[in-house]
């Protein structure tokens, strides 16, 4: 009985986590369709104030604002891209979740690509180079090399015996 | 060349000490990293009328902004501890002549009076925001904050958190000079 019950209550926990929302039931727009784009945009919109969160996940007092502004544009009549600009306009590109492709921020989109294709450049460069070295830097050995090497290893073997 | 390889990570290590270096001075004059781009700089201020907070003195309106004196524009709460550190600044400012305009952040009305009426109030005017939708039109992310407006009502500057006496020192006061010459 027990054991159904903590499973029972784990689960709920489980459950509800996604349900618990900074979004108040009286922030909501009436059009379900409305509030769906309005939740749609404010998931990629910066909470100002916490900075690593969206304000449709911040409890703070300026991401609610922000959210009931956002719903205000749209009921106003403004499309996505329009409402977006309308913050854009106020905080910069720093609101957007999701930074713009552009060329100030051509480094942050493609930097990482940038550096797989150098290193990945260097691997293969190296690798081959390494098995096309590795006869040319060890030519085989000559008469004279070898018979001096025979000479150190038969000196080595005598020298076993020895304290 | 290949004798030379074992100095790469010895570069390295100087350039990045080097980097450090140069970011450790920057920020030691206030140049750091959660001090965040205005994009309202050099734009004139947005357009809002407020009411006032005080009686007897005037509310805050965009169109008073722009009549050839340079100000500025604090946004302050009575519920924000960083205010009160930066209250003495202010004060200092405004004996000195500085037209400070105040504008109180989503804030009752008697609490913002009480803490005027107790600690001095250096504003020139100040008004309620009582919405926070002013601030938003500003970029405000918190209070304080505080905006140098130029003689043509345009924000030449903003001050996020509260004003510093390196702040004020290093840019707010050679910035107001400059702009009332």
């Amino acid at each position: 009985m027990r054991r159904v019950l903590f499973t029972l209550v784990l689960a709920a926990t489980l459950l509800s986590g996604p349900l618990a929302r900074a979004v108040q039931p009286d922030e909501m727009l009436s059009d379900p369709a409305m509030e769906a784009r309005a939740r749609a945009i404010s998931k990629d919109l910066r909470c100002l104030v916490c900075q690593n969160q969206s304000i449709d996940d911040s409890d703070a007092p300026l991401a609610r604002d922000l959210r009931l502004l956002l719903r205000e544009r749209l009921v106003k009549g403004d499309t996505d891209a329009q409402a977006v600009a309308f913050l854009t306009d106020r905080y910069g590109d720093y609101v957007l979740l999701r930074p713009p492709v552009r060329p100030a921020t051509y480094l942050l989109w493609f930097g990482p690509f940038a550096l797989l294709v150098v290193g990945g450049g260097i691997l293969l460069w190296r690798g081959r180079r390494g098995s096309a070295g590795a006869e040319a830097l060890a030519p085989p050995l000559t008469a004279e090399e070898k018979a001096h090497l025979a000479m150190l290893m038969r000196d080595e073997d005598e020298g076993k015996g020895r304290p | 060349m290949r004798r030379l390889m074992f100095l790469i990570p010895l570069v390295l290590f100087l350039g990045l000490a080097g980097w450090f270096g140069v970011r450790l001075k920057q920020i030691d004059r206030g140049d750091t990293p959660d001090r965040l781009p205005s994009v309202m700089i050099d734009k004139p201020v947005p357009a809002f009328d407020l009411p006032p907070l005080v009686d007897g003195q005037p509310g805050v309106a965009s169109a008073g902004l722009a009549d050839g004196k340079v100000r500025l524009v604090n946004f302050w709460a009575s519920w924000c501890a960083p205010c009160r550190s930066e209250h003495s600044i202010l004060m200092r400012l405004a004996g000195q002549g500085v037209d400070i305009r105040g504008i109180d952040y989503k804030d009752k009305a008697a609490d913002g009076q009480a803490i005027l009426a107790r600690d001095g109030n250096p504003y020139a005017a100040v008004a309620r925001d009582e919405s926070g939708r002013t601030a938003i039109d500003f970029g405000v992310y918190g209070v304080p904050e505080t905006y140098v407006i130029d003689r043509q009502g345009r924000i030449r500057y903003r001050q996020v958190g509260p004003i510093t006496p390196q702040d004020l020192q290093n840019r707010i006061l050679p910035l107001i000079n400059e702009l009332s010459k």
